[in-house]
């Protein structure tokens, strides 16, 4: 903490308060856009207090609730299933890591570390999931391509082990007749409460904003998509709405401006309400994280 | 007892090796649930990195689906002169770079000086409700900021046409279609949403810094100005060093959804936002050109690895532990 002079101080202040506010007015206009009326919005277009406060959109989408529910399932769909395999394979991976008696652990290391320098890039990546494993146009294109093991939430978790799970509980516990497997999750889990909610955070957060498998790999099955594909989707047949007169898009297909803020204000709901009860767990995660590896 | 057998280095006679090999074998059995456990992530990482590794090589051929990957025919570095036969390539390879620069430089400057500033505002409240509130917009999704920028920038509809600019007297802009704006607005964007992340990431290595260098600095007589530069920046070197060496690494990729959601795909702003991934997602899927894009992909990787490793040898030469590997 530095001892600091009033300049400094009311500087430090002013440029915090100023961020505070640069990092939630954008976020209020799409809020406030969305409880405005549809004229209004054309009219007089984006402002921070709606001109004419309507709850339109929100019915629309009530109405509507269909295809949007859809898309939200799937987001929701998407994200357990991943969030729930992608821990499981970073605890089972960290674990014997973190075991620093493991024969060959300086090799399992090397061959984690390996990716978070180096990869084959799009086109390769894009090759074997299509023509080996056949992801595309399946749920598991959603699932499995990039998501289901970060090497970086590995190491996080591995250190959290060595540093935070005394080695001595769980010999403690073998003597008392656990298997290695036993002491894992009877022992080792229950400790790790704090990163496990990390990973999980930081996990839940890559697959609910996924996007970019759905247009790699959904691209004829749109209706597998989750809800920032929807989104995705609606914006880009708006703008190409807009560019191009005439189409093959008609504007009945595409939601008006209000309701589409109204998508995005719900696709935003699920993390945020998340959020504040992981967020202290959240910092700690990336204090950890910033361990060396 | 274990210790010992591995300090010894002297030659084994023939019967030390058999009870070595078997104590060797007894260890293997010992761990062998870990070797099960290792297993799903191993397998994994062979499908989702090392494979497409081996695919590098397609950036050398040109690959014919009848035949497969591996035998297509060889084409030598003809995809690389192809894809800087026109400027397309070289054009994205440029606004990879230069963006990547603009955000280490901009990026780190801005998350140490929040992170200073959450060190030193007396205001508990305030300092609790910033670290909550920065990081949000790390929450969102590059589609949902593209709304957000959308809701700015339209073209008729748009908060800075309609309710900024006026303020100033200055004409609506199509944002949508002038290249020469979006390196200021992909670097605000960018930033806005990735200095909280940094920030907390800094703080986070700042209140660990011992108090009493502070107190130390101030008998001496320093100035708030000379405790940042002599106590505050030492302590966060080698934070900073790790992030800049990790970025280095990345100084070839870019955020996808940033320069291909963000800029809502305009065709008229490809000059300056477009960068290698969307060049080869463009080439890949919109125009199936494979072999441009994959020589494009190797080039990212291989810039990659080369440029993090000289940095790497650089920094290590200079300061031993501040290396990252």
């Amino acid at each position: 903490m530095i001892n600091n002079n009033k300049a400094y101080s009311v500087f430090f202040n002013a440029l915090l308060i100023f961020l505070v506010l640069a990092c939630l007015i954008p976020f209020w206009l799409l809020i406030a856009s969305s409880f405005t009326s549809e004229t209004s919005l054309v009219q007089n277009g984006y402002s921070m207090l709606p001109r004419e406060f309507s709850l339109g959109a929100y019915e629309y989408l009530w109405n509507a609730r269909g295809s949007i529910l859809r898309a939200y399932g799937f987001s929701i769909l998407y994200a357990v299933v991943g969030v729930t395999a992608n821990v499981v394979l970073t605890i089972l991976f960290a674990y014997p890591l973190s075991r620093s008696d493991l024969p060959g652990r300086g090799f399992f290391s090397l061959v984690l570390f390996i990716p978070m320098l180096f990869n084959g890039g799009l086109v390769p990546t894009y090759l074997v999931y299509t023509n080996i494993l056949n992801v595309k146009d399946t749920i598991w294109g959603m699932i499995i391509p990039y998501l289901l093991l970060n090497p970086f939430l590995v190491i996080m978790m591995r250190t959290y082990f060595t540093t935070s799970v005394p080695n001595e509980v769980i010999e403690a516990a073998k003597i008392d007749g656990a298997t290695e497997t036993q002491a894992l999750v009877r022992i080792v889990i229950p400790m790790s409460k704090p990163i496990i909610a990390t990973v999980s955070l930081m996990t839940l957060i890559s697959y609910w904003n996924n996007w970019t498998n759905g247009i790699y790999f959904l691209t004829t099955r749109t209706d597998l998509y989750g809800i920032q594909n929807y989104l995705n989707d609606v914006m880009n047949k708006a703008a190409f709405l807009q560019s191009h007169v005439t189409g093959n898009i008609s504007a009945a297909d595409i939601p008006s401006t209000s309701v589409r803020m109204a998508i995005a204000v719900i696709a935003v709901i699920p993390l945020l309400v998340a959020y504040p009860f992981f967020q202290k767990y959240f910092v700690k995660g990336i204090t950890l994280g910033s361990v060396k590896g | 007892m274990e210790q010992t057998m591995k300090k010894q280095k002297t030659a084994l006679t023939p019967d030390e090796k058999q009870r070595k090999r078997s104590r060797t074998m007894r260890r293997i059995r010992q761990y062998f649930p870990f070797y099960i456990m290792l297993l799903p992530g191993l397998i994994y990482l062979l499908i989702n990195n090392y494979l497409p590794m081996t695919g590098l090589v397609i950036a050398f051929k040109k690959i014919d689906y009848s035949l497969g990957i591996f035998a297509s025919p060889w084409v030598g570095l003809s995809n690389f002169t192809y894809l800087f036969s026109n400027n397309d390539g070289i054009n994205a390879l440029r606004n990879t770079i230069l963006y990547n620069l603009g955000f280490i430089v901009f990026g780190n400057i801005l998350a140490i000086v929040v992170a200073i500033a959450l060190d030193c505002v007396a205001s508990k409240f305030l300092r609790r409700f910033s670290q909550v509130v920065i990081l949000i917009p790390f929450l969102l999704s590059t589609v949902i900021i593209s709304y957000i920028v959308f809701a700015f920038l339209s073209p008729t509809t748009g908060f800075m046409n309609n309710s900024i600019l006026p303020i100033f007297g200055i004409e609506s802009i199509k944002w949508y279609n002038e290249p020469g704006y979006w390196p200021v607005i992909i670097t605000i964007v960018y930033l806005w949403m990735s200095f909280g992340y940094n920030s907390i990431l800094y703080y986070s290595t700042l209140i660990s810094i011992d108090k009493s260098l502070y107190e130390a600095a101030v008998i001496d007589g320093a100035s708030s100005w000379q405790q940042i530069r002599h106590v505050t920046l030492p302590g966060l070197k080698f934070t900073i060093i790790t992030l800049v060496l990790l970025a280095v690494g990345r100084i070839c990729y870019s955020d996808f959804g940033l320069f291909y959601q963000i800029p809502q795909h305009s065709g008229m702003l490809y000059s300056t936002t477009q960068t290698i991934d969307t060049f080869v997602y463009r080439a890949l899927l919109e125009l199936n050109d494979v072999g441009r894009s994959s020589a494009a992909g190797f080039l990212q990787s291989i810039l990659g690895f080369i440029l993090v490793f000289t940095a790497n040898t650089l920094v290590s030469k200079i300061d031993r532990d501040s290396a990252l590997f």
